[in-house]
Formats: C-alpha cells, structure tokens, sequence
C-alpha cells in the first residue's frame, strides 16, 4: 500500500472514499487502485492510438501521399474510425484453429505491455510503482508479447501464420540477449535497475554517455517489435499477414493497438533508458516526456518509410555475428569506466562520453570488417557494361 | 528429429504474386525444396478471341495482354499486320510510336522496380515515387488517345492520330524530369545495404541458361548477353537513333534490378533523339478499318519491356486473322523459375519472381 500512497489520482480517491463518503478501507483502496489503472491504461492506449494515426500519416508524407484526412481534422479520428469498423466486422475463427490459444493470443499480446506500464514514470512523480527490479520486469514482460506471436501462428492452422510465428520466436532468442545487454550497460552507469532512479542517475543524457548502447538497443528493439527491416513475422509480401492472417475483427484490432503501444512503450523507454526522461524540461514535465516519445516514434516511422526487409537468415547472423559481439564491448568499456571513475565529475564524464563515441566510432566498422556483414564497398564492386552496338 | 517437408501454396490470392500466379513451394522450414508453378488463372482466351474479330479490332485484345506496357503489345500487333498486309507507316506515325513505346517501357520498367523493391519489403515508399512518375506518363498517353492503360493507340498503318499540340512541352517537361527522378529512386535504395545483401548473388541465372531456356529481354541482358531486337532486327525507326544496351555480368536479382534502371535512362535518350528528329507529316498510311490480307503469315518480334513480344499472324484472305498466336516474354522468361528459386528462401523466392517481372495477363493471355 504504500507506494501508492505518493500517487495524487489514488489518494484523492482513497481521500474521497474513505473520508468524505465514509466508505470502508478496503473499497476506497480498491477504488483508488482502479482509477489509477483506469487513468493510466487508458491514457496509454489513447497514446498508441494516436501513433497508428501518426504513422499512417508521416509514412504518407514520406511517400509523397496526404494519408487519413476525411474522418475528423487532419483525419485525427481515424483511428476510430477504424476501431469501429473492426467492431462490426465478422469475427472469423476458421476450422482448423486451436480456439483456445486463438482466443487468448490478442489477449497476451496486449496484456504484458499494459502490465510493463506499472513501472514507467510519465512525468515527474508520475509512475504506479517505483519497484527495483524495473529494468528488469520490462524485459520480462515485453519477452511474453512474442509468445503472443507463436500462440496465434501455431493455433491459426495456416502455413504462413505459423511460419511467421517461427520467425518471431527465432528474433526473440536472438535480440532479446543484445537487449539486455544494451540495459545492463545502463544499470552499470545508474547502479540500479529502478526506472526513478536511472532517470536521476543522468547529469547527461545516457545516449550521450553510452551512444553505443543506443544503438544497439535501438534495433534490438526494432527486431523485439517486429518493427522494419525486422518486420519478417508479418512480412506482407511473403506471408500476407503473417501470424496476423486468420484474424479479423477486434481480434486483429486488439493485435494492431498491441503492436502500437509496445511501440510507443518502447519509446518511452527510451526516452526513459537515454534521454533522461522527463528532465531538463522547459515545458510540463508529462508533456515534455511526451514530446521526446514521440520522437522516438516519429523515427521508427522514418525507418519503417525507408528501410526494406531483411531476410530472416540474415537477421539471425547480424544478431549473433554483429550486435552481440558489440553489446559485449559496450558492457565491458562502460564497466571499466565505471570502476576507474565510481563517481564521476563533470570533467570524468565527459572524458568518459569521448571515450564512448570513440569506441562507438572504431567498434562499429572494426565489426563490420570482421564480419563481413555491411561493408561499405560492396555498393561499388558491380560493374554493369554497357555495349555500345551502334 | 524427424522432419518433414511442407507444401505451401503461395497464390493464387497473394500480395506478391503480380496477379494471379500459384507457387506450389515444398519447403523445409524457410528452405526451398521444390516448385511447382501454376499458371492460367488469368486466361481469357485472347488468342481466340482474336479469330472472332477483324484485324482492327484485335488491337484492343492486344492491350488487355500485358496491361502495363499496351502500347508495346499495340505496337508488335501492328507491325505483325503490317507485314502482312504490306503497309508501311508513314515516318512520323513510326515516330510516334517509338516514343510512345519507349514511354510505355519506362512506365513498365517503373513499375516492375516498384513492385521488385516491395516485394523485398520496403514498404510502399520507392513504388509510391514509381507510381506518382507513372502517374505523369499516363496523363502523356491521355493527350495521345484519351485513354491511359488500354490505349489502343496504334492502327495498322500508323498511328491513331497525330499528337496535340500541348503533347511536345509535356513530353520535354518529364523527359527533363525523369533522370533526376531516377537519381532520387537510386539514391533512395540502390546502394541500401539491405537490397544489396538480399539481391546480390542471389538466383543466378548464367547467360548460357538464359539462352538455352529462350529467355529475353532485360533478364536476358542482365546475365550478360547482349540481345535486344531494337539492334538486332530495327523496326519502326529504331535504326534512326543511338543508344546503348545495358548488360549485367552476374545474372542475379541485384543486376536484373539495375538493369531496368539503366534501360529507363536509355528510354529518355531515344526519346529525345526522336523528339528532335520528328518532322510534319502525316501519321496513318491508310484510314480503312477493314483489311483482307493475302493468304499468309507473318511474325514481327519487338523489343517489349519484358523481352521478345511478337505476333504470329495467319491469314485466310478473309477480314479476321485465321489464327493468332502469341510469343509472350512473360511465360517464357518464367521457364527457369524453378532453378532461380530452389535452394533460397521464402523470401528470396517472393523477391526473385518479383525480378522477372512477369505480367499475369501476358502469361495467361
């Protein structure tokens, strides 16, 4: 009970409860618990929304198309529009499937993104719970969505679902080792694992301290989403829908917002892990976190506008062959670091951020000498003829 | 483990099958064990068809064969009749109807690198920027004959009718355009580290098989052979203008792409050289519709978009052909599918279709 206590929506509700009203303690604690839920469940998903909508519209723009604009202003309720529509839509279960697991798979994919909610702080003073394991109970959590993926694939009874869920659970064992490698980099700067706590540990944005641990968590992550160019789980020019193909109806919606809002929970982590939350805000510290999500966002639109897939041989290879070996070197560099400087100063810190992009800078095309995965010469050893017969 | 082969049925009804191709995969795991190509879900009997209508008519069939490049159907049509009945177009109806046909290769050849550089998942963006420059072409074939898909713009002996006069600027506007759109495609996903590790090297096709499974076209010339009938046997006024062909060396998905890239720019080149020489004059030899060919045949191949498209007419001295029968580059250039793709991955096999560029209503017919 007492880390809600800090939280205003609880206790004006438990206030109002068990004072004013006079109700008993355990409804006013139970009615407070829900309205927080209520707020924060919703407020997300309201987020997630409005990034299928911001998507739609920024991947438009990046095609030279206008995108939604007939279902409210700037097509904002399109979205609803959407939803709505699913609602109406036949819900199809086709015969072969597993009913069971068919069922249940949109449940437990949306469920563990909204369950990781507990521990992200929205703004300052902003969070359910501040427990010290939040790192650590993220990865868990976004770790179940891909069981998600292989429960609606292998219940589906199509070919191509299941293929497509194959693909998810082979992407998870490989990204999710790089991932936490990535967040095990940012526990060693903070010494702790306590979202709070990492934000107040950045004098200086962690993406400045540890620029490699970025990047590696930025498409750890990607491939965790099945975001572009690791999108081979729903590959459409492949697998049609991939695992998504025998659904419709609210099923299918249920998987989209969940697509959505892991999206946007990846983004708050980010912002969390690298751009040190809501600090050095100029504006409300909620909407400033917002604005730097949504940024994280309006990136991964930019990528998914740009980049075309990888094949899922290759995705394998560049986890095992390439992020792995360099998560290593991140973990490793920023735990010296740590042990020679424990407590850096300003001066330390920046030495400590120019030693980082340093090795960021040789590790990156040292690896890919190595590997021979990205080479940058590859572009210019084909020559094509051209035959001048006239 | 004890495992055992899938069979998965890519198409009819699929994103990526250009239309309505089935692939009968037997797969293990990602891997390609065996294909079994399934065609004739398009089939329209245009071949016979043909023999119902009289010769004029059969041009309209001609644009509902390969829809994205009609007026290259239009055209080896036409010239097949040509020969047959021993009209000549006059020179600026011949004119005419390179340029149109090297617009209507460019329009093809965009499409296909759209469609390719989907298929390899990069979501809707380089096929948006092809699309939007189809777009402009399409409104060129509007002001040539009122129509943008199926044009039906050539008749036996010329041209439909003579370009208007806002025709020329628009045509020198995306002439001028075009190259600098080409390095924007190009600078956008040519040297993309995802589309060269996925394309390159991938279901090669040597020149020695390409030739042997009688396959032209840009597939053809991507393996290194150097075949195009616009040199080899010029029709219309192909031996009036300089240009060059553009040969791959490896033969795999990465030279077919470029190759269609190269062949755009080459476009751009003819129809310069055409707009500069074009003169006044008339553009249809004769305005009859009806013909009664002598007794004969004829076959007229012509460097299609998608590789050798000819017509083989034969005449019964009556008003329709006595049989048609189409050589159609897209069925013949899916010949060795089953080597290209066997020993990839799904995803190689959706990517190394997409790079024959295949046209289900050329295929079926």
């Amino acid at each position: 009970m007492s880390p809600l206590k800090d939280n205003s929506i609880f206790s004006w509700t438990y206030e109002s409860v068990a004072n004013t009203l006079g109700g008993p303690e355990w409804l006013a604690y139970g009615l407070g618990a829900m309205a927080v839920i209520m707020v924060v469940v919703n407020g997300f998903l309201l987020i997630g929304t409005i990034f299928t909508w911001m998507e739609r519209k920024v991947v438009s723009r990046f095609q030279s198309r206008v995108g939604p604009n007939r279902v409210g202003p700037f097509g904002i309720l399109q979205a609803i529009a959407d939803a709505v529509k699913l609602l109406f839509q036949e819900d199809i279960v086709p015969r072969r499937a597993d009913r069971l697991l068919f069922n249940a798979a949109p449940i437990v994919m949306l469920a563990p993104s909204l369950l990781a909610l507990a521990v992200i702080p929205f703004g300052s003073g902003s969070y359910v719970a501040d427990i010290n394991i939040a790192v650590l109970y993220v990865v868990g959590m976004s770790g179940i969505a891909s069981l998600a993926v292989l429960m609606a694939g292998y219940s589906s009874g199509n070919k191509l679902a299941l293929l497509g869920s194959m693909r998810a659970v082979a992407m998870l064992l490989s990204y999710e080792i790089p991932l936490v490698m990535a967040l095990l980099g940012i526990t060693i700067l903070a010494g702790s694992m306590s979202m709070v706590d990492i934000i107040e540990a950045q004098s200086v944005p962690f993406l400045l301290v540890s620029p490699l641990g970025a990047l590696i968590f930025l498409i750890a992550m990607s491939a965790e989403l099945n975001r572009p160019p690791f999108d081979v789980t729903e590959a459409e020019s492949e697998l049609v829908g991939g695992y998504l193909t025998e659904y419709s109806g609210m099923k299918f919606g249920v998987f989209y917002l969940a697509e959505f809002s892991n999206v946007v929970l990846a983004g708050a982590l980010f912002a969390i892990l690298f751009l040190d939350g809501w600090e050095w805000a100029v504006l409300p510290s909620h909407l400033w976190f917002l604005i730097k999500v949504f940024g994280f966002l309006f990136v991964a639109s930019w990528v998914r506008a740009t980049l075309p897939r990888m094949r899922i041989d290759h995705i394998l290879a560049f986890a095992w062959k390439y992020l792995f070996p360099l998560s290593l070197v991140n973990v490793v560099a920023l735990a010296m670091e740590t042990i020679a400087w424990p407590d850096p100063s300003p001066v330390q810190l920046w030495m400590m951020i120019a030693i980082n992009w340093g090795i960021a800078f040789t590790a990156i095309p040292l690896m890919s000498l190595v590997t021979n995965l990205g080479t940058p010469a590859r572009a210019g050893q084909r020559v094509v003829q051209t035959e001048e017969v006239n | 483990m004890h495992t055992q082969p899938v069979i998965v049925n890519i198409g009819p009804h699929h994103p990526s099958t250009h239309g309505v191709f089935r692939m009968r995969l037997t797969m293990d795991g990602e891997n390609i064990l065996d294909v079994e190509p399934v065609i004739g879900y398009l089939h329209r009997g245009s071949e016979k068809l043909a023999e119902e209508r009289h010769y004029t008519q059969v041009i309209t069939l001609t644009d509902r064969m390969d829809y994205v490049a009609s007026m290259t159907n239009n055209q080896a049509y036409v010239l097949s009749c040509e020969q047959l009945t021993g009209i000549t177009a006059p020179d600026r109806g011949q004119y005419l109807r390179v340029i149109a046909a090297e617009l209507q290769r460019i329009v093809s050849h965009l499409v296909a690198t759209g469609f390719f550089l989907q298929d390899l998942g990069a979501f809707a963006t380089p096929l948006m920027y092809a699309m939007r420059e189809r777009e402009r072409v399409l409104d060129l074939f509007e002001m040539l004959c009122g129509a943008r898909i199926t044009v039906s713009y050539m008749r036996i002996g010329g041209v439909f009718q003579d370009a208007p006069a806002e025709f020329w600027p628009a045509l020198g506007k995306i002439v001028d355009e075009l190259p600098a759109f080409i390095d924007e495609l190009e600078g956008l996903i040519s040297k993309n580290e995802i589309v060269l590790s996925r394309t390159q090297g991938v279901s090669v096709i040597s020149g020695r098989d390409a030739v042997n499974a009688s396959i032209t076209g840009p597939v053809l010339r991507a393996s290194g052979v150097s075949w195009d009938l616009r040199k080899a046997a010029p029709y219309d006024v192909y031996d009036r203008v300089s240009f060059n062909v553009p040969l791959g060396d490896q033969g795999d998905n990465y030279d077919r792409y470029i190759i269609r890239i190269r062949e755009i720019r080459e476009s751009v080149k003819i129809i310069e050289q055409c707009v500069k020489q074009i003169e006044p004059g008339p553009v249809r030899a004769t305005s009859a519709m009806l013909f009664r060919p002598p007794v004969g045949e004829s076959y007229v191949p012509i460097e299609a978009p998608k590789g050798e498209l000819g017509f083989y007419l034969v005449s019964d001295g009556s008003i329709a052909p006595y049989r048609m029968h189409v050589r159609a580059p897209s069925l013949i250039n899916l010949t060795l599918l089953k080597q290209m793709l066997v020993g990839w991955k799904l995803s190689d096999a959706i990517v190394s279709f997409g790079s024959i560029d295949v046209n289900m209503g050329e295929v079926d017919r």
